[in-house]
């Protein structure tokens, strides 16, 4: 059996960065880095490990996002109950869309066509109905403090959502060795041979879409706490909906790890292009456009994937020289 | 409100508008229907088109209705160029691989006109742009019934391209049975090409139609693609019978709403049509099952 060695390493190591590293902007790419690759990390729950590509995933991080937003700005709520709210708001939604779906039998370019409409039709909700704030937008009142997850120094804020990535990094470790994994995959690379061997294959694509929803919106829940502002076409946009399927395609479908590393490595190159040719809108979507393609094209398996391949090469090589000499 | 003044010139509105849904989602199920993946990168494509025609008559003092023979064979080699030195090679043959280059390709164009054109919108000045025919009951724009008639025409040309050429009988030979074509000696990354550069000229067709009474930015082939989505599904995927009757449907709908109901939310209407009918009918009023 695998250990969770290897977890506890990679965020022991991000959870010391913060001593290093005293810079505010780079604390704050950080922090951005870490909310997209947990957005990310619940697309991989779904797309990775069960095979159901999301063109929508902005609308489980846009609930997330508007139910912490209005529960605390219209309701009183606090912010940490808020959170959990939104969250569960987003694993709600999964449920729902995926109960409603996975019945009706989509797959394939279907899947994708309307959970992009869900996505829309929420967008379009959104910038009409008034509890939103429509148009405008729904801004946070800013009150710093613990007890109002609002912090002042971006260390805290960078904590916070490591701990949340940690989270997400242990429920994917979870699912991998669980029995409920093993269906999931088999749904994934057969899903009639699963059904025909018992496997109830919409119960268990529903479940990885409630536990997708949870944690992508649970992105969405810190996005509204750490900028404090919302509008629509933030919330429910495409660009979250792409960069939560980018980072997971281009770290390794269906890896604990691909997430993480896919947003690591996608927001170093939208930021890189920023510093090189300066900010400009659209470019560093362009990039994304294009080494999601790239990656597709060559490293189909993704960074950790094609981390695997290089050492299996290397790994037989070495025996291969051993026979040899 | 329901007098017929109103409602006759909405339903003959929502007709002309049909029109060019059609056009568009005519190049989306010709796609759906012989590649069997949904072309994410059609609505960047309309983008991208309707600004070449914008930027036609704008530097090169074209008319839109001349571009448009330009333009057509131009985007057709577009779209078979893509199809066959990017699509293709790139998703390794598994169709989610392709969905996601078509939504890369989508990314790209989309923020490369942003990029370069900034989020402005455009239009151009015709003069014929406010020109209408008298009906009697209600005045039509002209460059709608234009629209209207040449959709009519391109149906009627990619009817008989599919009935009586070589062509026309590959693509439906791949489209039935991929296998079986290939065995017969077929190329089908030929055919995929050909019918991805076929429906990419639909989309440079229905650019230059609609240039002269629409607007142009970066993000306009977006709304207008999640359109045709609705259209294709609403006719069944792959049916062009079903995509011409389901674009009316929907403009006509989209009308109506529009007039009842307000902008955004007659958009709320198109979207919800659209999740019901996959929901509860996933291969459309026409399609059979599959």
């Amino acid at each position: 059996m695998k250990s969770f060695a290897p977890t506890a390493i990679v965020i022991a190591v991000l959870a010391a960065v913060p001593l290093v590293v005293q810079s505010n902007a780079t604390l704050n790419f950080l922090v951005v880095t870490l909310m997209i690759a947990l957005a990310g990390q619940g697309w991989n729950i779904l797309g990775g490990y069960g095979g159901q590509y999301s063109f929508g995933h902005a609308a489980f991080f846009g609930t997330g996002a508007y139910v912490t937003a209005i529960l605390q700005m219209r309701y009183g709520v606090n912010a940490w109950p808020g959170f959990a709210i939104g969250i569960a708001a987003g694993a709600a939604l999964g449920a729902v869309i995926g109960a409603l779906t996975f019945r009706s039998g989509l797959r394939g370019s279907y899947f994708a066509l309307v959970t992009l409409a869900f996505a829309e039709v929420l967008r379009i909700v959104a910038s009409v109905a008034p509890i939103t704030g429509a148009g405008v937008g729904t801004l946070m009142k800013l009150e710093l403090g613990a007890r109002t997850f609002q912090f002042q120094s971006r260390a805290a804020f960078y904590w916070a959502i490591l701990a949340l990535v940690a989270v997400s990094l242990v429920i994917a470790e979870l699912i991998e060795r669980s029995r409920f994994g093993t269906w999931l995959v088999a749904v994934r690379e057969n899903e009639d041979a699963a059904s025909a061997l018992g496997v109830d294959a919409r119960k268990v694509k529903t479940a990885a879409m409630t536990i997708s929803g949870a944690i992508t919106a649970a992105a969405g829940c810190f996005y509204a706490q750490y900028f404090l502002f919302i509008d629509s076409g933030i919330a429910y946009g495409t660009w979250i909906s792409v960069e939560a399927l980018l980072t997971a395609i281009i770290g390794g479908v269906g890896t604990v790890f691909g997430p993480l590393a896919g947003a690591i490595v996608v927001k170093s190159l939208g930021e890189a292009t920023r510093l090189l040719i300066g900010d400009a809108p659209g470019l560093d979507l362009i990039i994304y456009g294009a080494v999601l393609v790239l990656v597709i094209w060559i490293m189909p398996r993704g960074l950790i994937g094609g981390f695997v391949d290089v050492r299996k090469f290397f790994g037989r090589k070495s025996v291969r020289q051993v026979r040899h000499g | 409100m329901f007098s017929a003044a109103i409602l006759i010139p909405a339903v003959l509105n929502g007709l002309l508008m049909g029109a060019i849904y059609a056009l568009v989602a005519l190049g989306l199920t010709l796609i759906y229907g012989v590649l069997h993946i949904i072309n994410f990168a059609h609505g960047a494509l309309l983008s991208a088109a309707l600004f070449a025609a914008f930027f036609a008559f704008k530097l090169l003092g074209l008319d839109p209705y001349v571009a448009l023979f330009l333009m057509a064979p131009v985007f057709f080699v577009l779209g078979y160029a893509l199809q066959r030195f990017v699509i293709g090679p790139a998703s390794h043959g598994d169709d989610r691989n392709m969905l996601l280059v078509t939504l890369g390709i989508a990314v790209i164009i989309e923020n490369a006109l942003l990029y370069n054109f900034r989020g402005d919108t455009r239009t151009i000045d015709v003069p014929y742009a406010f020109q209408t025919f008298n009906l009697g009951v209600t005045y039509l724009a002209v460059p709608r019934v234009v629209g209207f008639v040449a959709v009519f025409v391109v149906a009627l040309a990619l009817w008989l391209l599919m009935t009586f050429t070589d062509v026309g009988r590959a693509i439906r030979a791949v489209a039935k049975e991929k296998l079986g074509a290939q065995l017969v000696g077929i190329d089908v990354g030929h055919v995929y090409a050909m019918t991805f550069g076929l429906g990419t000229a639909c989309v440079a067709i229905a650019a230059c139609l609609l240039i002269p009474t629409y607007y142009v930015n970066p993000g306009v082939g977006n709304a207008f693609v999640l359109v045709a989505f609705t259209i294709v599904v609403l006719g069944g995927m792959g049916s062009v019978p079903g995509a011409v009757i389901g674009a009316f449907v929907i403009g006509v709908v989209e009308s109506l709403s529009g007039l009842f109901l307000g902008e955004s939310l007659g958009q709320i209407g198109i979207f919800l049509i659209f999740i019901v009918v996959l929901l509860l009918r996933p291969t459309g009023l026409f399609g059979a099952r599959a």
